[in-house]
C-alpha cells in the first residue's frame, strides 16, 4: 500500500510541475495558437487537481466549460484576427522586467504568509465526499440567489456578447 | 497532501497570470491570464472547502459560480475584442489608445 501511495504523491507533483510549466507557457509563448494550447494543458492539469481534492463534478464542468467552450471560443478569436499576430511583432511590453520583479516579490510574500499562517483544518469535513446531488440540493438550498442572480447576468451576457460583436448597418 | 502545497501551486498560478497580464500586448493573451488568474482562485476554493470550511460544499458551490463567472467574462471580452478589431483593425493593448488623454 505504501509504495502506491508514493506513486501517487509523486503523479500529483508532476501534475502540479506540468500545469506550472503550461502556464509559463501561456504567457511566453510567441504565437498565441501555442499559448491558447499551453492554456488548455493548464486547464486539464487544473482539473486532475480538482479529482485529487474530491471534487469530481467541478472537474468535469471545468472540461466541459472551460476546455470545450472557453478555448473554442478563445481560439475562435484568434483566427479571426491572426492576420496582426505574426512573429514579427514583439509580444510583451517594455514593462516585463519590471514586472517580472513585482510579481515575483509578490510569489515571495504570499509563500511566506501561506508557509507561516496555522491553517485551522477541521477534521471532520476532510472525510466528507460532496457528491453530485449534494451541490444540487446546496445550489437549489442555501444558495439559491446567487444562482438566479447567476442566470440573469449570464442572459445578460449573452444578449450584451451578441450586441456589441454584430456588425453595424451600414448608414 | 498538506493545504499549504495546493496553496503554493495556486499561488505560482496566480502570479505568473498577473505577469502575462502586466506584459502582453495582444489582448487575447491578457484574457488567457486572467483566466489563469481565476484558475488559481478555484483552486484556493476547492482546497479550502476540503480542509478548513464548516460547511462542505460551500467552496465547490462558489467555484461553479466563478466558472460560470469567467465564461461570462471572456464571452463579453471577446466580443470586444472582435468590434474593436473592426473598427481599428489592431488586437494590440497599447495601440488602442482611445479612451487615454
Amino acid at each position: 500500500m505504501e509504495p502506491l501511495n508514493f506513486i501517487v504523491k509523486i503523479a500529483i507533483y508532476a501534475l502540479m510541475l506540468g500545469s506550472v510549466i503550461a502556464a509559463i507557457g501561456v504567457v511566453t509563448l510567441r504565437n498565441l495558437f501555442y499559448a491558447a494550447l499551453a492554456l488548455v494543458g493548464v486547464l486539464l492539469g487544473t482539473a486532475g487537481i480538482y479529482i485529487v481534492l474530491h471534487a469530481e463534478f467541478l472537474a468535469a464542468v471545468q472540461v466541459l466549460l472551460y476546455v470545450g467552450s472557453v478555448i473554442t471560443l478563445v481560439i475562435f478569436v484568434i483566427m479571426l484576427t491572426q492576420r496582426l499576430t505574426d512573429k514579427s511583432l514583439p509580444q510583451t511590453n517594455r514593462q516585463s522586467l519590471i514586472a517580472l520583479a513585482g510579481s515575483l516579490a509578490f510569489l515571495y510574500f504570499l509563500t511566506k504568509t501561506i508557509l507561516h499562517t496555522p491553517w485551522p483544518v477541521n477534521p471532520a469535513i476532510t472525510q466528507v465526499h460532496v457528491s453530485t446531488a449534494d451541490l444540487g440540493s446546496a445550489l437549489m438550498g442555501n444558495f439559491v440567489f446567487p444562482f438566479e442572480v447567476i442566470s440573469v447576468i449570464l442572459l445578460a451576457v449573452l444578449i450584451g456578447a451578441i450586441v456589441i460583436a454584430k456588425k453595424d448597418k451600414e448608414s | 497532501m498538506p493545504l499549504q502545497h495546493f496553496l503554493i501551486f495556486s499561488a505560482l498560478l496566480l502570479v505568473i497570470g498577473i505577469y502575462g497580464a502586466l506584459t502582453r500586448r495582444n489582448m487575447i493573451s491578457i484574457l488567457l491570464s486572467i483566466e489563469l488568474i481565476l484558475n488559481a482562485a478555484n483552486i484556493n476554493l476547492v482546497a479550502f472547502s476540503k480542509t478548513t470550511s464548516l460547511a462542505p460544499e460551500t467552496g465547490q458551490v462558489f467555484a461553479v459560480f466563478m466558472i460560470a463567472m469567467a465564461a461570462a467574462a471572456i464571452a463579453v471580452g471577446l466580443a470586444i475584442i472582435l468590434a474593436l478589431y473592426r473598427v481599428r483593425n489592431t488586437v494590440l493593448a497599447d495601440e488602442v489608445d482611445l479612451m487615454k488623454w
